[in-house]
């Protein structure tokens, strides 16, 4: 019913366009976003051709494959590209989708806090392997 | 969260049923979405059969014929009747497009008719588009220049420098673009949308203007630029055949390319 619309915000639709301003922020997501996802399409398609190789070989066979210097940094280099395209692109879902501000921070951060430690987790297993 | 249901009272409902006069040998049914702000009802569809042989090509015609011969509570905006007003933009099908330059007979079945998507509803067919309004005032739509212009002369484009206004100037502000935008749809009080981005690339493009670097400034937010993911659908649905998301695209380009 009309009677019970109320109205709670006086401030002029041109105030609340402008709002707070442009953040100056934005570019650099932007551009690391795309940079990671090329990335990504070699060092994958590399990763799958590696690991259908190694199908079926024994633990010895897959850690003197790791050990392999180059095999060891493009693995670590697959790692870091693909936590980082993770939450960056998780930070976009929550932005669009989580209206209230303190559950879209906490949701943000939380995914940065568990590409990191996956990220790292990865990279010690590689590193143990590559180096023992 | 995002909303991805309706609200209670926003729920659509059935409404009435309109026959066409006996004897009408070709007819077509438009199915019309209805809300009345001073009954305190739900939407409901209305469903109008039309006698085609009465009615002229496009679905603004059949609009307009609804409110002159059927039920003359119809609202709806329409001036121009020739794509260059942008008043009678809506969803017709399931796409945001102008009644006036959709033909009825592009329709299989009957004919869906809807306000813009996911805009607050004034009456009937007519959405309030004052927060776009608001957003395109915002980013000054306007020549800024200090160089004052030639007393006596217009300030002069090369014919390139007027062709990279082309595919932007023909914009007439209907909001179909704004309004398909899912992102519009979830962040539309932050995010500018198509519509809004397409007139900030044709002043940023327009060699006259000097406060390119402002306008560039203005846009740098993670929401107001940001929130397009190239979806697309702007450029899918816009009337007038043109492409915001390109517009967008060149904007972001520009903010890519001034970092180094």
């Amino acid at each position: 019913m009309r009677e019970s619309i109320s109205i709670n915000v006086r401030r002029s639709q041109l105030g609340r366009a402008r709002g707070v301003g442009a953040g100056h922020s934005g570019v650099g997501h932007w551009r690391s976003e795309r940079i990671t996802s090329i990335a990504l399409v070699p060092l994958t398609l590399w990763f799958i051709y590696a690991m259908l190789h190694l199908v079926g070989a024994p633990q010895p066979a897959v850690a003197a494959w790791v050990s392999n210097p180059i095999n060891a940094t493009l693995l670590l280099v697959l790692i870091f590209v693909t936590f980082q395209h993770m939450h960056l692109g998780f930070q976009v879902i929550c932005e669009d989708y989580v209206s209230n501000k303190w559950q879209m921070t906490l949701m943000i951060l939380g995914a940065k806090a568990v590409s990191l430690v996956l990220g790292l987790l990865a990279s010690v297993a590689v590193l143990k392997l590559a180096l023992t | 969260m995002a909303t991805f249901t309706l609200p209670k009272n926003s729920k659509i409902g059935q409404g009435q049923s309109f026959k066409a006069a006996p004897g009408a040998i070709r007819t077509k049914e438009f199915k019309v979405y209805r809300w009345n702000p001073d009954d305190g009802a739900n939407p409901r569809i209305d469903t109008y059969e039309l006698d085609l042989d009465k009615v002229g090509p496009m679905v603004l015609d059949a609009l307009i014929f609804i409110k002159n011969e059927v039920d003359p509570t119809l609202t709806f905006r329409r001036s121009c009747r020739e794509g260059i007003c942008g008043s009678c933009s809506m969803n017709i099908d399931g796409a945001n497009t102008l009644a006036c330059l959709k033909a009825h007979d592009e329709v299989n079945g009957a004919v869906r008719i809807y306000p813009l998507p996911h805009m607050a509803v004034v009456k009937d067919l007519v959405p309030d588009l004052s927060q776009a309004y608001a957003q395109l005032r915002s980013i000054e739509p306007w020549l800024k220049s200090d160089t004052p212009p030639p007393p006596d002369a217009e300030r002069l484009q090369s014919k390139e420098e007027r062709a990279a206004l082309d595919g932007m100037w023909e914009c007439i502000l209907c909001f179909c673009c704004t309004t398909s935008c899912p992102s519009y749809w979830w962040n539309g009080d932050r995010y500018l949308g198509p519509a809004v981005l397409l007139q900030a690339y044709r002043w940023i493009a327009d060699s006259r203007d000097e406060y390119t670097g402002d306008r560039l400034d203005a846009l740098e937010d993670p929401y107001k630029l940001y929130r397009c993911h190239t979806i697309m659908n702007c450029t899918k649905t816009c009337p007038k055949g043109l492409n915001p998301a390109k517009a967008i695209g060149e904007i972001k380009q520009l903010l890519v390319d001034r970092k180094g």
